[in-house]
């Protein structure tokens, strides 16, 4: 209709001039025939029609201006007028303003890391398609060498399919030695990513050989530049990786870092080949290990590629060639798998789904400020709408005033999380680490801005439309201002402020379930006592120590150490629980004779340890014996379980001298029970655990555990020296238990913060909501306390009718919130450790925040009430 | 104000005109506010294109080329049910904006 033409007008403009010159000259040849049948002469005639319109260039003007402003202008006017009336209110602009800032702010920083992690393509050439192949199982990502080759060879639905693990090792050139996070990767890695290398060559599919027959690196952009200058001659020079000789061929281009989202590795290695020495017992293994990432043929759809990998995983069982329950499932690239993937993703929904709630809980603030501002303006909206103005026209003008306010607030809020997103990018959260945050916003998280910024705008811009229409011109301007509209119009602000206060006492309580979780992980039973002991951690291969010779070293170390003054125990332990690795194993009951999957008794986390970490570690011997070191390679296979363990295998009857099988071979015998811990992470389930001596099972990964009363700032430089003097070309990293238990405390922590920063939101936005309602309702009403005052009413009664009505709804939206908190937090149970509202803690916490949010919310307003001075404010009416 | 309240009588005019007259041309309307007003009410040629043209935008209006009786082009304006709507409203607006303007010169 008239839009599109008005459009279309400007379009055609001088189409337009041609046809209003026509219409002109029409109207005057009428006049001069109307003239001369008057009488006049046709000069005459003509000058008279001339006269009477005037200049024909201003009138045309005129008529295409009028044009171009009802068409596009109208907008420019709607928002300049919105400038100026939020111009003409501060308090309320500034209000709004800061609670979209941070409304949208929150909003935009959650939804930046959502999309680095789980919405943005991996950053390679080509990332469409690419896929890991995990199994069916959640938490089982890690598929074998084996497996991989027959996927790879066998599929028909995958372009190309690479498989690496992510390890660490020692890279050391003439001068320097560093301690470095790495890929191994299979030969076709680069080519199935299209990634090409930035200088020298990549390796490739036919550098493949067998075992050990590819000793060739590429480093990484960063790690190139940090420790080599950037310099090009390093291609083609040897390095050594765990002291094994390895040539670089050449360094990959500064954007590719991997095929994971938050890690940065210092180089790749052909997977043929391991800085530990001969791979081909690791290439030939059935353990699970290594990572399979796919290129889907164009095409093929996930299903399909899924069920062709069945297909073939059940052909191999059929043959006995792959293990047993062999099954595929895709995921995501990225994220390890599911390993961090799975985690990450409820984590990031559920704390989207909150942020967002901040931002309702911010609309319904603002609506109900907006429906409070309106009924105050409701005689100028009465006029506007008596001379004339549409309702449309008003309702439009108030809804421009929102979402210029809301689009300013989100541009201002997107400018903050900005600064605060780019800062997370250049944190480095673990220095032992190469991860990054990477989360600096993209053009999807600016639209993304935009559109919540509008949408909210909307939301609360229409609050009032019931308001603009029900408005009776008459009736506003007759009685005045603050007339029964007001009254009227407050169910929907009550409604609102219920609303908003149901979600801010959800997020409140959210906070808290995860404040105490956070606290009770921190003193957890992790079933070691992490407090007073310090690690050294090292690994023997990185000395270019040989398997045979490890046990001797670490007997060595612990010889020294315990001498060292102060020392008041110390054991070794090849990884301590809860640190970055962790192994597991399938046990099987003695008389098992074939040992697959489905005849095991169930999986088993297992470490090796020496004599003496168990006292060290502070873990409590709950029956039988600790090891001692003629538990040796000659005396018979001996375990200690953990109670998971025992009462799994056991039963109820005492374990010690009862025994089981790790695969095929001699059984172990358990000679002690220890109390039951965490291994992996603080919300796991309980795992069965086993412990084996040093010489029997001999690791070369050594955390020597050092318990000592003194501060570590005395004892590490002591340490130091005693244990460069069994071996100088050995790195060790010193740190504290609790310190490097910041690994797995980091996600509690970082949801911790995360509610944390969502509850003091949503308490502000309670807070200014009750505050508003507050101070409105008394301010409306003060000229009514005026009077009850002087006719002899009390304070007291006076404050329960002003301030009664907030209290209500703050005491009820509290129990609502309360209520749904209760129902929400086995959503947080997934990642803070042991998350429970039904905590009178939680609960109390959560009721006095809410109290004293009241209290101080409607402090001004009962003061103003009690401050009423009934002879003034008559006056001034 | 006063402009408005100008432009709301030139509008509430030229509605009333075609509501009449059901189709009629920009010349034809003058001559018909001139005589059906008894020559009280001039409407200014310079104003009244402008004043159409916006109308039309707004769709209270539609407009044709056609012969007029003379066998001349000219552009012939009829009301829309939008301008039928306007002018009803506009009417109502002027009643009161005559009896407030009159109870005021009373009260004077």
């Amino acid at each position: 209709m008239s839009i599109f033409r008005r459009l279309a007008n400007t379009f055609s403009r001088s189409e337009l001039h041609q046809e209003i010159d026509a219409e002109i000259q029409s109207h005057v040849e009428m006049r001069i025939a109307d003239n001369i049948a008057a009488g006049m002469s046709p000069e005459e005639a003509r000058r008279d029609a001339l006269l009477r319109f005037g200049s024909r260039v201003v009138m045309r003007e005129r008529m295409t201006a009028a044009d171009a402003a009802t068409a596009f202008d109208a907008f420019g006017r709607d928002l300049r007028y919105a400038a100026r009336q939020l111009r003409r209110s501060p308090a309320f602009t500034a209000t709004a303003l800061v609670t979209l800032i941070l409304g949208i702010g929150a909003n935009v920083v959650v939804f930046s890391v959502l999309n680095a992690a789980l919405l943005r393509p991996l950053d390679v050439p080509q990332p469409a398609g690419l896929c890991h192949v995990v199994h069916k199982q959640q938490g089982y990502d890690n598929q074998s060498y084996p497996d991989y080759l027959d996927f790879k060879s066998k599929n028909s639905t995958f372009s190309d399919m690479a498989a690496y693990r992510i390890e660490s090792a020692g890279l050391s050139t003439k001068d320097a030695a560093y301690k470095c996070w790495y890929y191994r990767v299979s030969g076709n890695f680069f080519d199935m990513l299209g990634v090409q290398p930035a200088q020298g060559r990549f390796f490739h599919a036919s550098d493949e050989h067998g075992p050990n027959s590819a000793p060739y690196i590429v480093l990484s952009d960063d790690f190139w530049r940090a420790h080599f200058d950037a310099d090009a001659r390093i291609v083609g020079t040897t390095v050594d990786v765990n002291k094994h000789p390895f040539t670089v061929i050449g360094v990959a281009p500064p954007a590719f870092h991997g095929t994971e989202v938050f890690l940065w590795p210092a180089f790749w290695m052909p997977i043929v080949n391991s800085p530990s020495g001969d791979t081909a017992d690791y290439l030939a293994s059935r353990s699970h290990n290594l990572l399979i990432l796919g290129r889907l043929k164009p095409g093929v759809t996930a299903q399909q590629a899924t069920d062709n990998l069945n297909a073939i995983a059940q052909e191999l069982a059929r043959q006995n060639r792959a293990d047993d329950g062999l099954d595929a499932r895709l995921t995501k690239p990225g994220l390890m798998g599911d390993q961090l993937g799975a985690p990450a993703r409820s984590f990031l929904a559920g704390i989207m789904l909150l942020a967002l709630l901040v931002l309702l809980a911010a609309c319904a603030n603002l609506a109900s400020l907006f429906a409070a501002r309106t009924a105050d303006r409701s005689r100028e909206l009465a006029i506007r709408l008596a001379i004339g103005s549409s309702r449309w026209n008003v309702l439009r003008q108030l809804l421009s005033e929102a979402v210029l306010l809301s689009v300013l607030g989100g541009a201002l809020g997107t400018i903050f999380s900005t600064f605060l997103l780019n800062a997370l990018t250049r944190w480095q959260p673990f220095p032992e680490f190469p991860i990054h945050v990477a989360v600096s916003p993209d053009p999807k998280v600016y639209f993304v801005a935009l559109l919540l910024s509008i949408g909210s705008g909307m939301l609360w811009g229409l609050v009032p439309m019931r308001q603009v229409w029900a408005t009776d011109s008459a009736q506003v301007m007759k009685s005045s201002g603050a007339g029964t509209i007001v009254f009227r119009r407050f169910t929907l602000r009550e409604l609102l402020l219920g609303v908003q206060i149901t979600l801010c006492t959800l997020l409140v309580t959210a906070s808290f379930v995860a404040l105490r979780g956070m606290q009770r992980s921190l003193h957890a039973p992790f079933g070691f006592q992490p407090q007073g002991v310090l690690l050294a951690e090292t690994d023997l291969h990185m000395g270019g120590h040989s398997d045979a010779s490890t046990t001797q070293m670490q007997k060595r170390m612990l010889e020294e150490v315990t001498r060292v003054p102060g020392v008041s125990s110390v054991g070794i332990i090849d990884e301590t629980p809860l640190g970055t690795g962790g192994s597991g194993s399938f046990v099987f009951r003695v008389g098992t004779t074939d040992f697959r999957m489905s005849t095991s008794a169930f999986g088993a986390k297992y470490f090796s340890i020496s004599p003496g970490y168990v006292t060290a570690a502070g873990t409590r011997l709950l029956t039988g014996r600790d090891f001692t070191w003629h538990d040796d390679a000659r005396a018979r296979n001996v375990a200690i379980v953990n109670q998971t363990f025992a009462q799994r295998m056991f039963g109820t009857t005492s374990p010690i001298g009862l025994r089981f099988l790790v695969g095929q071979g001699t059984p172990y015998e358990v000679v002690g029970v220890v109390e039951n811990g965490k291994y992996e992470s603080l919300t796991e389930a309980p795992w069965a655990a086993m412990f084996f001596p040093l010489e029997q099972s001999p690791q070369s990964d050594t955390s020597l555990i050092v318990r000592s009363p003194l501060p570590p700032s005395e004892i590490v430089p002591e340490l130091r020296q005693v244990l460069a003097q069994i071996d100088p070309s050995l790195p060790f990293v010193f740190h504290t238990w609790p310190d490097a238990l910041g690994f797995v405390q980091f996600p509690a922590r970082i949801a911790t913060a995360t509610l944390g920063v969502m509850g003091l939101l949503a308490a502000m936005l309670a807070l200014t909501g009750v505050f508003g309602m507050a101070m409105y309702s008394v301010s409306k009403r003060m000229r009514e306390f005026g009077i009850r005052v002087a006719v002899g009413a009390q304070p007291v009664q006076l404050m329960r009718s002003a301030l009664s009505r907030p209290l209500i709804l703050l005491l009820s939206g509290s129990v609502a919130g309360l209520l749904l908190g209760v129902i929400a937090s086995q959503l947080l149970a997934q990642i803070v450790y042991q998350a429970t509202p039904r905590d009178p803690l939680v609960l109390g916490g959560v009721v006095i925040t809410m109290a004293l949010l009241g209290f101080v919310a409607t402090w001004i307003p009962a003061q103003r009430a009690f401050g009423v001075h009934p002879a003034r404010l008559l006056r001034e009416e | 104000m006063a402009r408005n309240d100008l432009q709301g009588t030139l509008d509430l005019l030229v509605l009333k005109t075609l509501s009449q007259k059901g189709e009629l041309h920009g010349y034809g309307i003058v001559l018909h506010i001139q005589r059906a007003s008894d020559t009280l009410l001039f409407v200014e040629e310079g104003s009244l294109y402008p004043a159409l043209h916006r109308m039309e935008m707004s769709g209270w209006i539609r407009s044709e080329w056609k012969a007029t009786e003379t066998n001349r082009k000219a552009k012939f304006y009829r009301l829309t049910p939008a301008g039928q709507r306007e002018l009803q409203n506009a009417e109502k607006s002027f009643e009161q904006l005559v009896k407030g303007i009159r109870a005021m010169l009373r009260y004077a």
